[in-house]
């Protein structure tokens, strides 16, 4: 493929990925945040937020396994997911997070696990479609040409 | 580290960008959040005004920060933090006679949760997360406040 199908393959993908509320305004105001003194500003940020998440995940899964479960704790770690994917506009997962700090307030395990399937299929969705667009951009760079915005 | 009493950035009627950004550099922030993520976005946001803020994880660091001779023209708390948290911070900043911009920025979406937060001596309360339109207003109200401090 050459470069200038790269960038117009890279182009489609990052609108599909607005259009489908993978992605929301959050996610360009980072993008406007980097700049030559800055040039991984977005990966970074972006891998902060995968360790992040694989950390909460694993929390959540353990918080809701116990035999009494500590609905503040999962609240807290729900609310800190919530933060963080909102921040970098991962708009699917922070919508799957409202719907589990409800069921938290409620108290509701079946809720909330139900939660936790969706939250992490979302997780999985946004993290796979990232790795792809970083990808992409990294092919781009390589073959000498510049990231379309 | 900056000791001593805030900033006095004299001439404020500044036109061009550069310029804007050169004032701003007198401007001492401090970022409170306990979320890295969060820490990293509001750092590169303030840079981008020309701004080094300082960033610690919880209220008590920053309470510490005061207590030992540090000072700032703008804090920007957040509301939940383990250890000791925004409210809690912002209670004891006041108490110790702080009488620094100290701006809430919490994800707490529910105007309740926010009207408590800014009587424990808030002067403002955003929603996460920062954009550049917050800022610009925080650092106008600033100058407006330190020409205040400047004409008493």
């Amino acid at each position: 493929m050459d470069l200038a199908q790269l960038q117009r393959q890279l182009v489609d993908y990052k609108t599909s990925l607005y259009h489908e509320d993978f992605l929301d305004e959050q996610f360009t105001q980072l993008q406007e945040l980097q700049d030559e003194n800055n040039p991984d500003f977005v990966v970074e940020v972006v891998s902060l937020f995968f360790e992040d998440s694989d950390r909460l995940l694993n929390e959540l899964t353990k918080a809701l396994e116990q035999q009494s479960v500590d609905f503040k704790s999962v609240d807290a770690h729900v609310h800190q997911l919530k933060g963080s994917s909102s921040s970098i506009g991962a708009q699917r997962v922070q919508k799957v997070c409202i719907a589990f700090r409800n069921y938290c307030e409620e108290q509701n395990v079946e809720g909330c696990l139900k939660c936790l399937q969706q939250v992490r299929h979302e997780y999985s969705l946004v993290k796979t479609k990232l790795e792809f667009m970083f990808q992409l951009q990294q092919q781009i760079l390589s073959a000498g040409g510049s990231i379309p915005m | 580290m900056v000791l001593g009493n805030g900033a006095s950035s004299s001439s404020l009627n500044m036109k061009s960008g550069e310029d804007k950004v050169n004032s701003n550099k007198n401007l001492s922030v401090l970022v409170v959040d306990d979320d890295p993520l969060i820490r990293m976005l509001h750092d590169m946001h303030l840079k981008k005004f020309g701004l080094n803020p300082q960033v610690v994880e919880d209220g008590k660091k920053a309470v510490d920060l005061f207590r030992i001779g540090a000072s700032f023209d703008l804090i920007l708390m957040d509301k939940e933090m383990p250890v000791m948290n925004g409210v809690e911070a912002t209670k004891e900043l006041r108490d110790m006679g702080i009488n620094s911009m100290i701006v809430g920025v919490t994800s707490r979406g529910l105007e309740i949760e926010m009207q408590d937060f800014m009587e424990s001596g808030l002067d403002f309360c955003f929603e996460k997360p920062l954009t550049p339109d917050m800022i610009t207003f925080l650092l106008n109200e600033l100058n407006k406040k330190n020409d205040d401090d400047n004409n008493d």
